[in-house]
């Protein structure tokens, strides 16, 4: 017994690090690893992937036209919006909520926050009641009574309109962790800071903000953005969870998660799906790198 | 004379006020309507789950409710799928694999993130750079892999894959181990002298040291499970050991398109949304302790 114990305490660094690190290696490394390794196969899930090179990745860029022309751009108006344009909004909002007293602050924060508690089969639940497509729909019912339109519009399955509602329904959800720690850390910012960049000469909010918020929070602005990118991503389904199918109505909300599991589940060309997971997976290891220089430079 | 001035203007500049000023009202303005666009949707779910059927068919229609109703969750837990597994099954399900991952999590996590912070080994900041970079990791990007990891393993069609590849939270360790950095060293080593093993130490003077990092992570770990599909979409064939989150999938899909339906999803809705409000409303405050550490240096 006491041997025991004695070789537990002698490796205790190994012993409580173990749990996490067996699990991390099994549901992170490897599959990372495995994902790296289908890339470069043809691999239909039932025979043994068979090597094929840079096949999947060559085909991937020249030769898979929905890619290309579905793909990648709505990827990028999505990002642009969702990724930047909700990490701008969620800074915005966290500055302004640091403005104002605690109790409302604290009321309107949750507010805020709780869209993002809704993730994946909620989502779909909560806003197909305004988008819903016949004459009932809310959102149908106040173009109608307005003149807007004469038709009730399926707004979930128009390829017209889909993107865009993809992208006011993610940015609705994206007031999540990053959101609070940009918070958090614009509270946290020394007063005295304040003071002392009033005496040096700065003139207004606007100033204030670049000189004085932003670098003293940047921590916290480092982590939100990463938030933001991965978030970004992980709700790439969101075209497939609104439509209610994949691939989305003439592929408009077809977005790079989405085109992996259409690969990857529905036509099992797992190897095809898994070049594209690791596209994916290093575009947003690229775009966090970036982000954190563009960051850490500006604090400087 | 001049720092009179820049005193009234930092007073104006009002970082974290203490009191109600006027000059916040251009705040409310901005923040109230944003507040009260952003909670519509929610609100109209809340307005429907009590809808009886006639208001729920009513044209025009209509964003309150006249004579609110239990109806909706009643049918709600009296369905039962196609194979017969009822509603409350899946909810038990749920309820169950979401408190074993909460739990799994917060120490895995806590235990790990003492390791990495206060422990000193070869490797340990390698370590910590790889689970500083898994913040960038997207799961749903490897969901294929990871079914292989899961049929290898053995863990495939059983209970652990609902539950084995939620507690692996690197936001988690991260947000445990930069809290429990700026913990005193001189604490550990007291203990130390006192004769106290690590884990000891872990459990009775980290564990309450860092309760508000805890309830970030609870409720990180809490979202992602209950309101998780995708385990028991892809892992898992047996009916009777699915999730609620996973029912529910299947009921919007089935029943979105007919009115009635709309009132029992948005009664599933309201079971899925609650718990997760309720238990932020509970911890919030420590979230927020805990995340003015959350930063990446």
């Amino acid at each position: 017994m006491r041997k025991i114990n004695n070789f537990l305490n002698r490796h205790s660094a190994a012993f409580m690090l173990a749990p996490y690190a067996i699990l991390f290696l099994l549901f992170i490394v490897i599959p990372v690893l495995a994902a790296i390794f289908l890339s470069f196969t043809d691999f239909n899930s039932v025979q043994f992937p068979s090597w094929v090179g840079f096949d999947n990745y060559s085909q991937l860029f020249t030769n898979d036209s929905i890619f290309m022309q579905k793909v990648l751009p709505n990827t990028i108006t999505f990002a642009v919006f969702v990724g930047v344009g909700g990490y701008v909004m969620a800074f915005f909002l966290a500055w302004c909520l640091s403005q104002i007293t605690k109790g409302p602050r604290t009321l309107l924060a949750i507010i805020i926050y709780s869209p993002s508690m809704t993730g994946g089969v909620l989502i779909q639940t909560v806003w197909s009641v305004i988008f819903n497509g016949d004459k009932a729909g809310y959102l149908n019912y106040i173009l109608m009574k307005m003149d807007f339109i004469e038709e009730p519009i399926a707004w979930l399955q128009s390829e017209d309109y889909l993107l865009v509602i993809m992208i006011i329904v993610s940015l609705w959800s994206s007031m999540g962790v990053g959101f609070l720690a940009m918070l958090s850390g614009i509270l946290n910012v020394n007063e005295e800071l304040y003071e002392a960049g009033y005496i040096d000469g700065i003139k207004n909010r606007f100033q204030e903000i670049i000189y004085i918020t932003i670098p003293a929070a940047k921590p916290q602005m480092l982590f939100g953005a990463i938030m933001a990118i991965v978030n970004t991503f992980q709700t790439g389904n969101i075209g497939v969870t609104l439509s209610g199918s994949n691939p989305t109505p003439n592929s408009a909300g077809q977005l790079v998660v989405t085109h992996i599991e259409d690969y990857g589940y529905l036509r099992f060309e797992m190897g095809y799906a898994a070049a594209i997971s690791v596209v994916l997976l290093v575009g947003i290891y690229m775009l966090s790198k970036g982000t954190e220089k563009a960051l850490s430079s500006k604090g400087e | 004379m001049k720092k009179k001035r820049v005193r009234r203007r930092i007073r104006q500049s009002g970082m974290n006020p203490k009191h109600f000023d006027r000059s916040q009202l251009k705040f409310y303005a901005l923040l109230i309507p944003i507040g009260i666009l952003m909670a519509l949707p929610i609100v109209f779910i809340f307005v429907n789950a009590f809808k009886p059927i006639d208001e729920l068919f009513a044209y025009p229609p209509r964003f309150y409710v006249k004579n609110p109703t239990l109806d909706n969750f009643r049918v709600l837990l009296s369905l039962s799928s196609g194979t017969s597994v009822p509603a409350v099954r899946y909810l038990f399900n749920s309820i169950v694999i979401s408190l074993v991952v909460v739990f799994t999590t917060i120490f895995i996590s806590a235990a790990a993130g003492f390791a990495l912070s206060k422990k000193k080994f070869r490797g340990r900041d390698a370590l910590f750079d790889i689970n500083k970079t898994a913040l960038m990791f997207v799961s749903v990007a490897v969901s294929i892999p990871r079914y292989f990891v899961i049929v290898y393993t053995g863990v495939f069609n059983t209970i652990w894959a609902n539950i084995l590849p939620l507690v692996v939270i690197p936001t988690g360790v991260f947000l445990v181990k930069q809290f429990i950095d700026q913990l005193p060293d001189a604490l550990i080593e007291a203990a130390v002298i006192d004769g106290a093993s690590d884990y000891k130490i872990l459990r009775r003077i980290v564990f309450p040291l860092i309760k508000p990092t805890l309830a970030t992570i609870t409720i990180l770990s809490f979202q992602s499970v209950w309101n998780n599909i995708e385990t028991s979409n892809l892992y898992i064939n047996n009916e009777s050991i699915k999730t609620f989150a996973f029912y529910m999938s299947t009921l919007t899909s089935v029943t979105s398109g007919s009115v009635a339906g709309q009132g029992i999803s948005a009664a599933a809705t309201l079971i899925m949304f609650l718990p997760n409000l309720i238990l932020f409303i509970i911890l919030q405050s420590r979230v927020m302790n805990t995340m003015a550490h959350s930063g990446i240096k």
